[in-house]
């Protein structure tokens, strides 16, 4: 194991999943410690005691919180291999802008899709797939956000695709009908070993969505 | 550099434009700050270079626009590399973009929900804020600034919204100086920067805006 790096995550969170992706990507060698989120950790509690949230990563007993702030910093830190921002600036602004994209939307709309009906789902599954588009259109013709290489923002947006099955199970619409180019990217995203087993299985995040929305008496 | 190279697309007020601003005047690069009219009536050039949010600041080099202005600084901070504004060693770094994310998810909508709100300002909403500023006067602890000994990235992204604080304070009834003394006097002590005190607006103009602001939206 790398000096001491402890990953503390719950298994369905897109969010550690993007760390896991990161830590895969670099090749680097951690434990992975599952919370019970009903039941905080003494670890998890001070070692985010501001958020109190997962994933935080812990390297050399020193906490890192937030996953965008994490990929950074793995990036930084393990610099020798696998680069994940572009070193160029410019082109570094402009994947944090979409990372950043993808953090303010896609996480609320999709909650929204699963955890709402009617006139609200419907507003929350259309802008959901406007901001898809949005995102289709950034990818253009590209392998990755990155462009020829995986990169920041595809590590950012991949985690979300193991939710799509439940979204649309939800929302009771296709998003590769409406996004075939992002569904393609995801499939290609998903061929790479980091990817592949950094995610949940979708069918386990629909049963997840399923106890929650029973859970929090939604139907 | 000529002026023409840097521009910002600016509203006097924006707390997030000020922080631009800063970081520019911080690392000494000239820059043409172009006022926007966000309520008569956005320019074509904002609304082509920002078409996702449409918002103030744009930050434009060479004619390539950049949104959002943490992102935006972090830029500004890697283009010119002096003096650096984020600490050399990732973890310093990733403390800084962690607090940083902190203040811009947290101060300006606590703030808002005080000034914004219509009569009474709801106790939940001052403790909010309160809470919030407590959390920063913690991470500050005794250090002259948020990045340490020198002033750098969390201030820069922090010192803009307390332009905006008088005008809670009189809408919402208590004083930040009596409540976070630390973050009183570190405000002070950023505003005796130049890069600072030449861009940030006196709060009392800030406050007016506020008032015209609310009799606009029928707050008031």
């Amino acid at each position: 194991m790398e000096r001491g790096v402890v990953l503390l995550d719950f298994w369905p969170s897109m969010f550690g999943m993007r760390t896991r992706i990161a830590l895969a990507e670099k090749e680097i060698k951690y434990e992975y410690r599952e919370e019970d989120l009903r039941n905080k950790s003494d670890l998890l509690l001070q070692m985010n005691p501001v958020h109190k949230k997962i994933p935080v990563l812990i390297h050399n007993g020193k906490p890192v919180c937030e996953s965008l702030n994490q990929v950074q910093y793995i990036d930084e830190v393990w610099n020798d291999r696998a680069p994940l921002l572009p070193a160029n600036t410019y082109k570094r602004a402009n994947a944090r802008f979409w990372a950043d994209f993808v953090d303010k939307k896609i996480y609320d709309l999709g909650s929204k899709i699963w955890r709402t009906k009617g006139e609200e789902q419907e507003a929350a599954k259309k802008e959901f797939i406007d901001c898809l588009k949005l995102l289709e259109g950034e990818l253009g013709d590209n392998h990755y956000f990155g462009g020829k290489d995986f990169g920041y923002v595809d590590v950012a947006l991949v985690p979300f695709y193991c939710w799509f099955y439940a979204y649309e199970q939800c929302g009771n619409f296709s998003i590769e009908a409406e996004c075939p180019k992002l569904i393609a990217w995801a499939k290609r995203c998903m061929q790479k070993e980091s990817v592949a087993k950094s995610l949940a299985d979708q069918e386990k995040i629909y049963e997840f969505v399923l106890h929650l929305k029973k859970v929090f008496g939604i139907e | 550099m000529s002026k023409a190279e840097l521009v910002i697309l600016d509203y006097w007020v924006s707390p997030f434009c000020l922080r631009v601003k800063i970081a520019l005047n911080e690392k000494g690069l000239q820059y043409e700050a172009r006022p926007e009219d966000l309520f008569g009536g956005k320019s074509e050039l904002l609304l082509k270079s920002n078409p996702i949010y449409q918002k103030v600041p744009v930050f434009l080099h060479d004619g390539k626009p950049l949104c959002e202005s943490t992102i935006i600084v972090s830029y500004i901070d890697e283009t010119w590399s002096s003096p650096p504004l984020l600490p050399s060693c990732p973890y310093g770094r990733a403390q800084a973009r962690f607090w940083a994310d902190y203040i811009d998810k947290k101060v300006f909508d606590a703030s808002g929900n005080i000034w914004r709100s219509k009569g009474e300002v709801p106790v939940e909403a001052k403790k909010e804020f309160i809470k919030i500023l407590k959390q920063l006067e913690e991470a500050l602890g005794d250090k002259d600034y948020f990045n340490g000994a020198t002033f750098g990235f969390v201030d820069i992204i922090a010192i803009p919204l307390t332009c905006w604080f008088l005008a809670v304070e009189k809408i919402g009834g208590f004083t930040v100086a009596e409540e976070c003394p630390k973050i009183s006097s570190w405000t002070k002590r950023c505003l005796q920067r130049e890069s600072v005190a030449k861009v940030v607006p006196d709060p009392e103009k800030v406050y007016e805006f506020v008032l015209m602001f609310r009799k606009m939206q029928g707050i008031d």
